[in-house]
């Protein structure tokens, strides 16, 4: 096993930030000639590691060895020098310019104080034949598809460091199946070529079908690392999650409550919807009053299945009826009349308003709603807010404290309120107890089965199987941008872990 | 019956359909510049119907005599705009030089020691803004806003009223009329070979140096720029450095057609150079256009002002109501280009 040298060690890294710990003492090895997945769910360290490898970020402690040589990383035109080159998940070139511009910029050849652009194309194009692809080097890189793109990425990487090690971060996230295939093949020829490949993805199957071995990180720090034939994907996936498999099977089934199955039709209906690199065609049925768990690992097409039901995208296949009215038009607002309601997942960013008060943050969904020119007068405003401070029991000293100010549980609790006092039918939730306590956690699942029972209809989307397990009545497991199963009533975590895993 | 219509197109000479094809995706790609070309030979020729003087060849050669600081601060614009920048300071700095070279001179500096001091004084003007606006993350428009406050009213610092220049090389420079070969009744002056020299030098920049592609790149996306190794902070700052230098020429070349130096010169210039540059095809948001685009902007600018000069009654400030609609007109134009790039 030993007899490949490592291309590159890092030993013992260690990185934090203020107030996390993103990295504790890892260890990774990169082989000559191999695909190494890299895998952990979000915030598991391995962006940190690939940025400490790439010189992005600079350890705190631990030592990182190229070819046997000690090495310190200063930038990542730095790591570039050393022939590490990485392609990130969006592509980071520049579209409007040429193919050949976008693998040559920074190294045009020149001749007689000018551009060459004969020598420049004709570089481009070599450095794209190494990848078997051939095509008009001259036009503009958004002529071609993103799959496309992506290679150039990878020949410009390729072209500019000589690289020995590629790191690929999420490169198949937005292609399809062909797209995908055809990075593979260009993906195992640069292995025979001895090249040290690093694959981030969340699929799972692609892991399965491409990488030699697999290193699983945790909330920053190293699981293990293991050969791909000998981790079974039921134990990647408990790795991923951090549970061991035995302990599980000992574990006693998790009950959910069983609701009669009702006659009446769903109030959200969704057939073959789907959306080209977001989310393969899906059917979806929510009913009245009932909680729709949808579990999946990161990146399994969650939170693009919340946006197409919010009309935040709009499908390209498939239909959406809602309370019996197909879906023409696909936007939040429209969602909004018709009584669906979204809760983001990433609160900071697309949810809550520090700087407004905790009554502003309420009325905003609710003022929207009634026209920004209808008033609704201060009294009101400061009626509804106590209601659904006392309702979801926001601890706050008065209506008027800066959300900022709040706990991350409680400003959950503020966002949750604000759809709530548009008095939606249905609720999708996308990840609310992410990055809260476990009491306030225990609060908002208790307030979640509260609306089933009022008759809401209610999208439980969370990371936390248990979670999952403990509210809904039914569970969609999604899985590589699919769905990969769905249970009614009693089901056991293993089940719908083997579900998300994809071997059942 | 759509099917056996295009059936034979299918079996159209390959050849000719190649060539098409060609046509086809060179007329989009150079979409707005020949829209710009197209326009400026259509308001020359109705100018030329509605007033039979304008025909005269020398009308022609007048757009470049009196456009040339126009077109030397749209040069420097253009690099900024395509960087996806902005540099409002470019009316001020030709009122600053102006009024500085007219002051020097005044006091027996030679002309000699005046022309590069300004233009060093150019360099170092733009320099700063770059770095202000690189550095200290200031946006464009704030950053080049207090440059064109700061010029303008150093200008007034050094004199209130207008200055005249009795320099004799100054006077020869802009008296001294070069007769335009094979065509009668033609001529230039000698500053007006400035600007045209200009562009010359900014399309050799612009297509045959990594600074030019840089600039291109940077307009598209600065974060890949940067992801791509890419000089971005080197590359943004010598465009606004660039910018100056060509508005300090800019000014060398006004206060030599004029033979004066005023805080009030050019003003509102910046925003003509800007309407220029999007006139010629360049995407306001950057990372789209031609410098050669620029040239046919500021000559539509000229034929406009010339027809209004031939008719005569009209108000002057019709020539900021066409630029205005023509502008507006060309960010359409753009848009719908750009529009069918994404989704063609």
């Amino acid at each position: 096993m030993a007899a490949v040298p490592n291309l590159v060690t890092m030993k013992g890294i260690t990185k934090a930030f203020p107030g996390v710990v993103a990295l504790e003492d890892v260890d990774f090895a990169l082989r000559r000639g191999e695909i190494h997945a890299l895998m952990g769910e979000n915030g598991a360290g391995k962006s940190t590691l690939i940025k400490v490898l790439t010189g992005v970020e600079h350890p705190d402690s631990g030592s990182i060895e190229l070819e046997g040589k000690p090495i310190q990383v200063r930038s990542p035109l730095h790591s570039q020098e050393l022939g590490i080159s990485t392609v990130y998940q969006e592509v980071n070139l520049c579209t409007n310019i040429s193919v050949a511009e976008n693998i040559m910029l920074g190294r045009e050849p020149y001749r007689f104080g000018s551009i060459d652009w004969k020598t420049m194309n004709r570089s481009a194009k070599t450095a794209l034949k190494r990848l078997d692809i051939e095509i008009d080097v001259s036009r503009p890189l958004a002529e071609y598809s993103l799959a496309i793109q992506q290679m150039v990425a990878i020949a410009r990487s390729l072209e500019i460091s000589g690289a020995k090690i590629l790191i690929l971060d999420e490169p198949t996230s937005s292609l399809d199946a062909n797209e995908t295939a055809l990075l593979f093949d260009v993906m195992r020829k640069l292995k025979g070529e001895g090249l040290g490949i690093v694959f981030i993805t969340h699929f799972l199957e692609q892991v399965y079908r491409i990488a030699d071995r697999i290193t699983v990180l945790r909330n920053g720090k190293l699981v293990g690392t293991y050969d791909v034939a000998s981790l079974p994907r039921l134990e990647l996936v408990a790795k991923m999650l951090g549970r061991s498999v035995t302990e599980l099977d000992a574990m006693s089934q998790v009950k959910t409550q069983a609701e009669q199955t009702q006659a009446v039709k769903p109030v959200v209906q969704a057939n073959a919807l789907g959306l080209h690199g977001a989310l393969e065609p899906l059917d979806l049925e929510l009913h009245r009053g009932e909680v729709l768990g949808l579990a999946g690992l990161l990146g399994s097409g969650r939170t693009e299945t919340a946006n197409l039901l919010f009309g935040v995208d709009a499908p390209d296949s498939g239909t959406l009826v809602v309370k019996d009215e197909a879906v023409k038009k696909f936007s939040p607002n429209e969602s909004l009349k018709r009584g669906i309601a979204l809760c983001p997942e990433d609160r900071k960013a697309e949810g809550v308003v520090g700087e407004l008060t905790i009554r502003e943050n309420i009325i905003l969904a609710l003022q929207a709603r009634y026209g920004w020119f209808k008033f609704l007068d201060k009294q009101k405003q400061y009626t509804i807010a106590q209601e659904y401070i006392q309702l979801l029991g926001i601890v706050a000293p008065s209506p008027d404290q800066l959300v900022k100010n709040l706990s991350g549980g409680n400003q959950q609790k503020v966002i949750l309120a604000r759809w709530l006092a548009t008095n939606p039918d249905v609720l999708i939730l996308d990840e609310p107890t992410r990055g809260i306590d476990v009491g306030a956690k225990a609060e908002i699942q208790k307030l979640v089965l509260q609306l089933a029972a009022q008759n809401k209809s209610i999208v439980f989307i969370s990371s936390e199987l248990e979670e999952v397990l403990r509210i809904s009545q039914r569970i969609v497991v999604l899985r590589d941008h699919k769905k990969a199963a769905e249970f009614t009533g009693t089901v056991d975590d293993q089940t719908v872990m083997h579900a998300m895993a994809g071997t059942v | 019956m759509a099917q056996e219509m295009s059936q034979p197109r299918a079996n159209f000479n390959p050849a000719l359909a190649n060539v098409m094809q060609w046509l086809r995706a060179n007329v989009v790609r150079n979409g707005p510049l020949l829209t710009t070309i197209l326009i400026f030979a259509v308001a020359y020729v109705v100018g030329g119907q509605l007033y039979p003087a304008m025909q005269k060849p020398q009308v022609f050669f007048n757009l470049f005599i009196n456009n040339g600081s126009l077109l030397l601060v749209s040069i420097g614009m253009t690099f900024v705009i395509l960087m996806g920048g902005i540099d409002l300071s470019v009316g001020g700095m030709i009122a600053l030089t102006t009024t500085a070279s007219a002051a020097l001179l005044k006091m027996g500096v030679s002309p000699f020691v005046v022309i590069p001091l300004m233009l060093v004084m150019g360099v170092v003007f733009g320099f700063t803004q770059g770095s202000v606006i690189h550095f200290l993350k200031v946006q464009p428009f704030i950053a080049t806003l207090m440059g064109l406050f700061f010029a303008r009213g150093v200008a007034y610092i050094i004199s209130l009223s207008s200055i005249t220049i009795t320099d004799s090389f100054y006077k020869t420079l802009a008296l001294t009329s070069l007769p335009i070969p094979f065509i009668a009744n033609t001529y230039i002056y000698i500053p007006t070979l400035v600007a045209p020299i200009m562009l010359l030098v900014a399309v050799y920049l612009a297509f045959f140096t990594r600074f030019g592609r840089t600039l291109y790149a940077i307009g598209n996306n600065e974060q890949s720029a940067l992801l791509m190794g890419l000089p971005v902070a080197r590359t943004k700052i010598l465009s606004y450095t660039f910018s100056g230098f060509c508005s300090a020429l800019a000014g060398i070349v006004f206060s030599i057609s004029l033979l004066a130096g005023y805080g009030q010169f050019a003003t509102g210039m910046e925003l003509d150079a800007i309407a220029s540059v999007v006139m010629g095809g360049t995407l306001l948001t950057g990372g789209a256009g031609n410098v050669v685009g620029t040239l046919f902007g500021v000559l539509i600018y000229g034929t406009i002002v010339s027809i209004l000069q031939f008719n005569g009654t009209l108000s002057s400030w019709w020539t900021r109501i066409g630029v205005g609609v023509l502008t507006l007109i060309f960010i359409g134009i753009q848009s719908l280009f750009y529009f069918r790039k994404k989704h063609g």
